[in-house]
């Protein structure tokens, strides 16, 4: 009789299902998972130790490098830490512009997550469908902040600038004929929030495209249902939080329950699934898109109507505007101590928490009163959801651990920091 | 939120009135102090006991306290060696306290109570060593591994206690504030050897913005208000 072993398999760093740089060592039995084991880290940059050696402001660049497909989000937390230790509140207008931006990086991010998620499990339309309107989103990240990934938008006492007045357009060149370029501008003749309510409208529309492709789908139910279930007591017990959560069927909900910003002015649903598997996580999701839809044109509605400043007034804090330096002496120094030394913060702890798109994203930022961070520590939910990987996908076959990777919502940026 | 952390200060320092070091309330958020023998008792009431139902671990961190308040550049009164813009970072000698320089942040999530609790547990000095609350909440698992990595701290009981974010074969601890920010190693390819080898660095650290601490009186004054209140 030979001896019988188990195979160990190495599945990535450099697999495309892998969404990044996981590792994963897997001890299979035949086609079935006896062991997960992922190796993480091979994106770590040593952010949190970063930031140490920085000025708080240096940083919010690199909370957008963190998870790289819901940049504001990340931001949000940050800033939001270092205003509760400072104990200022950004003007209303800004926290609607923040709102506002939180959501649209929340339909990004879903997009994202929806088009791999269907790439790796086998629906390649979902991909094209789901990054067509990426692009307009990233429009708006671009209008708004100057670049299309990395915003470092939100800033401790508000946000950067104002919405701009109008977006920019698509030229003609050798490769866009006039009349193409017209189409395409067709929606941009206005400001950013006609663009961006332009959007609102055609989006719900949108997402019944994606679900007339997935929703009842055979071969899409056959690889996501009753795969990688988890109870509700185990989701909390492994610091589940997100869609993650409630997928599971626990309706928890940062934005509704700890609110933060004007989020208690809004008026949303929050979806809850009821079996914990795949599908219902993909459930949960898509109804949060549109969700998210609900609120933006909320905020776009408040914004239309309430004109004012979207930075607080104090220059110990925040630049002063570029032709008050050329007069003024005061803003001049205040410009040349912010840009040199920044500010300091009080001593004190805060750890901030926000719904971001995959969890409760949070900033634990502890100050001794200096112009740099003493410590900062980024509880990212995609860590806790990837440490349950063993759970979650033992016993079950090798395909659909891809499928695993997929519900999670795995970026490395956020788990590696 | 400022009724219910009240309510749960009054009923933690009800519960365990022998084992809280300290109990402080700031910006709101609770946080208490405990010694790490008490740990495990504490967690497992927190978690399973009705009143409190901290059924969820959000966080755990490490936190290196060694050079806590220090500065590079005084403020107070004028130096006598000046400060030049291109400075060589990290020559801070190590003035901490000997028996607290680190401590292990916990932070538990009620879902029933909405509420968060922060736990700070000091830890002495030479061998960092806490009991593991893996076998409590199972979102530990990771986040232990990753103090471990980052900072040596050990977590007694965990099943798995490995290295999590650095690399394979790495030495040392790098979020400990004496590990240089540059780090000791870098790697590069040998077209000669035809693999990747390990070097010393050859970059050095240039602080650009010196780190200070000035006593700024608007933002004091709310903290203090909130204390009083």
């Amino acid at each position: 009789m030979p001896e019988i072993r188990n195979m160990t398999m190495n599945f990535g760093p450099q697999h495309p299902a892998a969404h990044g740089v996981l590792r994963l060592v897997l001890e299979m039995d035949g086609e079935v998972i006896e062991r997960a084991d992922p190796h993480i880290g091979l994106l770590h940059r040593g952010t949190e130790k970063l930031a140490e050696s920085k000025p708080f402001n240096q940083s919010i660049g690199y909370m957008d490098r963190l998870d790289y497909v819901s940049m504001m989000c990340n931001e949000h937390a940050y800033v939001m830490a270092i205003e509760k230790l400072l104990g200022v509140t950004p003007p209303l207008r800004a926290q609607y512009i923040r709102v506002m931006f939180d959501e649209i990086t929340r339909v990004l991010n879903h997009l994202m997550w929806l088009g791999t998620h269907g790439l790796d499990v086998g629906a390649m339309t979902m991909f094209l469908y789901c990054f067509r309107e990426r692009e307009d989103l990233m429009d708006c990240y671009e209008a708004v902040s100057g670049t299309r990934m990395h915003a470092t938008y939100y800033r401790p006492g508000g946000v950067y600038r104002d919405l701009p007045s109008m977006m920019p357009k698509y030229e003609a060149s050798k490769w866009h004929k006039q009349e193409e370029v017209d189409r395409l501008n067709e929606n941009r003749q206005g400001s950013l929030l006609d663009y961006i309510a332009s959007f609102t409208d055609r989006f719900p529309g949108c997402i019944d495209e994606y679900e007339t492709l997935l929703t009842d789908n055979r071969i899409w139910k056959q690889r996501t249902v009753g795969i990688g279930v988890v109870s509700p007591e185990r989701a909390l017990q492994l610091g589940f939080t997100g869609p993650m959560l409630r997928g599971s069927g626990i309706e928890w909900d940062l934005r509704k329950k700890q609110p933060y910003e004007v989020y208690d002015q809004m008026d949303f649903d929050i979806p809850v699934g009821t079996d914990g598997d795949c599908y219902d996580r993909y459930l949960v999701r898509v109804e949060e898109m549109r969700q998210s839809n609900r609120i933006i044109k909320q905020c776009v509605d408040w914004l239309r109507q309430n004109p004012g400043p979207v930075m607080i007034d104090d220059h110990k804090l925040v630049p002063p505007r570029r032709e008050e330096m050329k007069e003024d002496m005061e803003s001049l120094i205040h410009h040349f101590k912010l840009f040199t030394e920044g500010y300091c913060v009080p001593e004190g702890e805060f750890y901030s928490a926000i719904e971001h798109p995959k969890g409760e994203f949070g900033i634990y930022l502890i100050s001794d009163g200096a112009n740099k961070p003493y410590r900062l520590k980024v509880r990212a939910p995609g860590f806790a959801h990837l440490s349950s990987m063993n759970e979650m996908v033992k016993g079950h076959m090798l395909s659909d651990v891809v499928a695993v990777i997929g519900t999670q919502d795995i970026v490395f940026g956020e788990i590696d920091r | 939120m400022t009724d219910s952390s009240a309510n749960l200060v009054a009923k933690l320092e009800d519960r365990f009135s022998n084992e809280l070091i300290d109990c402080i309330t700031d910006r709101d958020q609770v946080t208490v102090i405990l010694a790490a023998d008490d740990l495990l008792s504490v967690c497992t009431v927190l978690r399973d006991e009705e009143q409190f139902a901290f059924t969820q671990l959000s966080d755990l961190c490490g936190v290196d306290y060694s050079t806590y308040g220090q500065v590079d550049w005084s403020t107070q009164e004028t130096t006598s060696t000046g400060f030049s813009r291109g400075r060589q970072g990290n020559d801070q000698a190590n003035s901490h306290n000997t028996n607290e320089r680190y401590a292990v942040v916990y932070h538990l999530l009620s879902i029933t109570h909405n509420i968060r609790l922060r736990i700070r547990c000091y830890v002495t000095d030479e061998y960092p060593r806490i009991a593991s609350v893996s076998a409590i909440w199972s979102s530990a698992d990771w986040f232990e591994r990753e103090a471990f990595d980052l900072f040596g701290i050990l977590f007694e009981g965990h099943p798995d206690l490995r290295r999590l974010l650095t690399d394979y074969g790495f030495i040392g601890h790098p979020f400990r504030k004496d590990f240089p920010l540059e780090g000791n190693v870098e790697v590069r390819y040998d077209p000669d050897k035809k693999r990747v080898i390990y070097e010393p660095v050859t970059i050095t650290n240039r602080v650009l913005v010196p780190r200070v601490i000035r006593d700024d009186n608007r933002f004091t004054t709310p903290t203090e208000e909130q204390s009083d209140a």
